[in-house]
C-alpha cells in the first residue's frame, strides 16, 4: 500500500563519516569527517555512539533549533539492542523510537517521521541512523583484526552517522510518497553476498511501488538502491528487465557502489554497507541534486539483509527487506 | 519468481573465485613459513646446542609471538587476508585467532571480554583437536591390545 503525504518537507540533512569513506569520491559532500575509525573515543562502539551524535549536533546547528523543538527522534543501527542510537540519542531528550531493518532503516525511519508529520501527531521528526565498520565486523563476523580472507561478493559495512530533519513546514524537498517493504525469501544463505539477497527484495519493492503509483521507471531522474553493492545491482536490473520489462539501465545506480571507488579502494570488495551507506550518498549528494535542480523526482530505496548469524547456523535463509520513499524538489 | 530462477540469476551475476591462485599463493606462503621454521630449529639447535625436539618447540614459541605482536601492531590481517590459508594453517594463525579476539574484547574488561571471548575462534579448534586425539588414541589403543 502507497503511503501519500501531503506537506511533509524535507528540511535538512547532516552527515558525519569516518576515514574510507573521507577517501572515497563523495568525500568533500560529508559534513565531517574523522580520520580515525576510534573517531577518538575508547571503542569501536563509543565511536558509533559519537558519529551518530555528532550528526545530530550538526543538523541542530545548521537547522538553527534547540532539542527542545525535536517533537520526535526515530533511530536505529545495526548493534544488538540499537545501542548506538538509544546512547546517540540520549542527550536530545526528546521522544525516541528506536527501529530496525538492517540496512533499510535510514528509509523506515523517514517513512514513519512522515507518516507522523502527515496524521498531525508531531510537527517535525528528526531521523538518524548509524553503523561502524568495525563494530559491525565484531558483531556480525570475526574479530576486527582477524584477516580471514573474503569472496569479491562481500561488502563493507560503512563508517557514520547521518541525520535528516522532517517537518511539516514547507521547503525545497517535499516527501511525496513510499511504501513499506515486505520480508522476502530467496533461499540465500550466503553471508559473504547480502547484495544478492537483498536484490530480490529491492525489485519487489520496486516493482509493486511503479504497479501502485501507475508510473515508469522513467519518469523519475533518479532510482536509487541502498548496498547492493557492484554484483547485487547487476542481478537487479537482469530481474528487472527480464520478469517485468522495467528497463534500469539509464537512471539507476546503487549508493554502495557510489560511497566509494570501487576501483582504487580495493578493501572495499563489492562495494558500501550498512544503515549509513544509503543515508551517507542520500543525505550528502541527492539531496544536494534536489536542492540545486539537478534532480526533480527520485526514488531511494534503502535495501536491509535481515541477516542474523544465530538463524544462519540454525540453516535458515537471509530474509530480506526493502523500504522506498519518494522525494521531490520544489 | 521462483527460488529457483532467483538463485541462477545470482549464479550468473556471482564472479568466479581464481581458487588456483589462491592454492598456489597458500602452498607457496605457508611452505615459506615452514621453511623458515626448519631454518628457525637449525639456527637454534646451533646456537643453544639443545635437541631437535627443545629447539621445535622454541621455534613455535617464536613464531606464536611474532604472529601475536603483528596482529596487535595491525597489520597482519591485511597478511593473511592476502595468503590466505598460507598463514592461517600453521600455528601463525592459531596465535592470529586468539591476539585478534582478545584485542576486540578488552574494553568488555578481563572476565566477560577477553576471558570469554579470547578462544570464539580456536575454541573450536582446540574441542575437535582434543575430541580427535582421543579418538585416535583409543584406536590407537585398541589396535596395540587387539592384534
Amino acid at each position: 500500500m502507497i503511503l501519500n503525504f501531503r506537506n511533509v518537507y524535507l528540511d535538512n540533512v547532516s552527515t558525519v563519516c569516518g576515514p574510507y569513506e573521507a577517501k572515497g569520491p563523495l568525500g568533500k559532500n560529508f559534513d565531517k569527517k574523522y580520520n580515525d575509525l576510534y573517531a577518538r573515543e575508547k571503542s569501536f562502539e563509543k565511536a558509533e555512539i559519537r558519529l551518530l551524535e555528532d550528526s545530530i549536533k550538526i543538523l541542530l546547528k545548521k537547522t538553527k533549533l534547540t532539542s527542545n523543538d525535536i517533537d520526535l527522534v526515530i533511530a536505529g543501527d545495526l548493534l544488538n539492542q540499537i545501542a548506538s542510537s538509544c546512547y546517540g540519542a540520549l542527550n536530545l531528550k526528546s521522544p525516541f523510537l528506536g527501529i530496525y531493518t538492517a540496512c533499510a532503516t535510514s528509509i523506515e525511519g523517514l517513512l514513519i517521521g512522515a507518516t507522523f508529520i502527515d496524521s498531525g501527531k508531531v510537527n517535525n521528526a528528526l531521523i538518524s541512523c548509524s553503523s561502524h565498520n568495525m563494530s559491525s565486523e565484531k558483531q556480525f563476523r570475526n574479530p576486527t583484526e582477524y584477516g580471514s580472507p573474503k569472496p569479491m561478493t562481500a561488502t563493507f559495512t560503512a563508517t557514520g552517522g547521518a541525520s535528516a530533519l522532517l517537518s511539516n513546514k514547507p521547503g525545497k524537498i517535499r516527501v511525496v510518497n513510499g511504501l513499506i517493504g515486505t520480508i522476502v525469501d530467496y533461499n540465500q544463505k550466503d553471508a559473504f553476498n547480502m547484495g544478492a539477497a537483498m536484490a530480490g527484495a529491492a525489485a519487489d519493492t520496486l516493482y509493486k511501488y511503479l504497479k501502485e503509483t501507475d508510473t515508469k521507471a522513467s519518469d523519475y531522474d533518479l532510482i536509487l538502491t541502498g548496498d547492493l553493492g557492484k554484483y547485487g545491482k547487476e542481478i537487479l536490473k537482469d530481474l528487472m528487465l527480464n520478469e517485468y520489462n522495467i528497463d534500469l539501465s539509464k537512471n539507476y545506480n546503487d549508493c554502495g557502489t557510489m560511497l566509494y571507488d570501487l576501483e582504487e579502494q580495493k578493501e572495499v570488495m563489492a562495494g558500501g554497507s550498512g544503515p549509513v551507506c544509503s543515508a551517507l550518498v542520500n543525505y550528502s549528494t541527492i539531496i544536494k541534486g534536489l536542492i540545486e535542480n539537478k534532480y526533480k523526482k527520485v526514488l531511494l530505496i534503502a535495501t536491509g539483509a535481515l541477516f542474523s548469524p544465530i538463524m544462519l547456523y540454525q540453516k535458515e535463509n537471509i530474509l530480506s527487506i526493502a523500504n522506498l520513499i519518494c522525494l521531490e524538489a520544489i | 519468481m521462483t527460488n529457483k530462477k532467483y538463485n541462477a540469476l545470482v549464479k550468473k551475476y556471482t564472479p568466479k573465485e581464481n581458487k588456483v591462485k589462491y592454492a598456489l599463493t597458500a602452498f607457496f606462503v605457508g611452505g615459506f613459513v615452514g621453511l623458515l621454521g626448519e631454518c628457525l630449529i637449525r639456527l637454534y639447535i646451533m646456537l643453544f646446542d639443545i635437541s631437535r625436539n627443545d629447539a621445535s618447540t622454541y621455534m613455535i614459541i617464536t613464531f606464536i609471538f611474532f604472529a601475536s605482536l603483528f596482529t596487535a601492531l595491525g597489520f597482519f590481517d591485511k597478511l593473511v587476508a592476502k595468503a590466505k590459508a598460507g598463514l592461517l594453517i600453521p600455528i601463525t594463525g592459531f596465535a592470529h585467532s586468539m591476539t585478534s579476539a582478545a584485542l576486540d574484547y578488552k574494553n568488555e574488561g578481563p572476565i566477560y571480554g577477553i576471558g570469554s571471548n579470547v578462544f570464539k575462534l580456536a575454541g573450536s579448534v582446540i574441542f575437535y583437536g582434543v575430541v580427535s586425539a582421543w579418538f585416535f588414541g583409543l584406536i590407537r589403543y585398541l589396535w596395540e591390545v587387539l592384534v
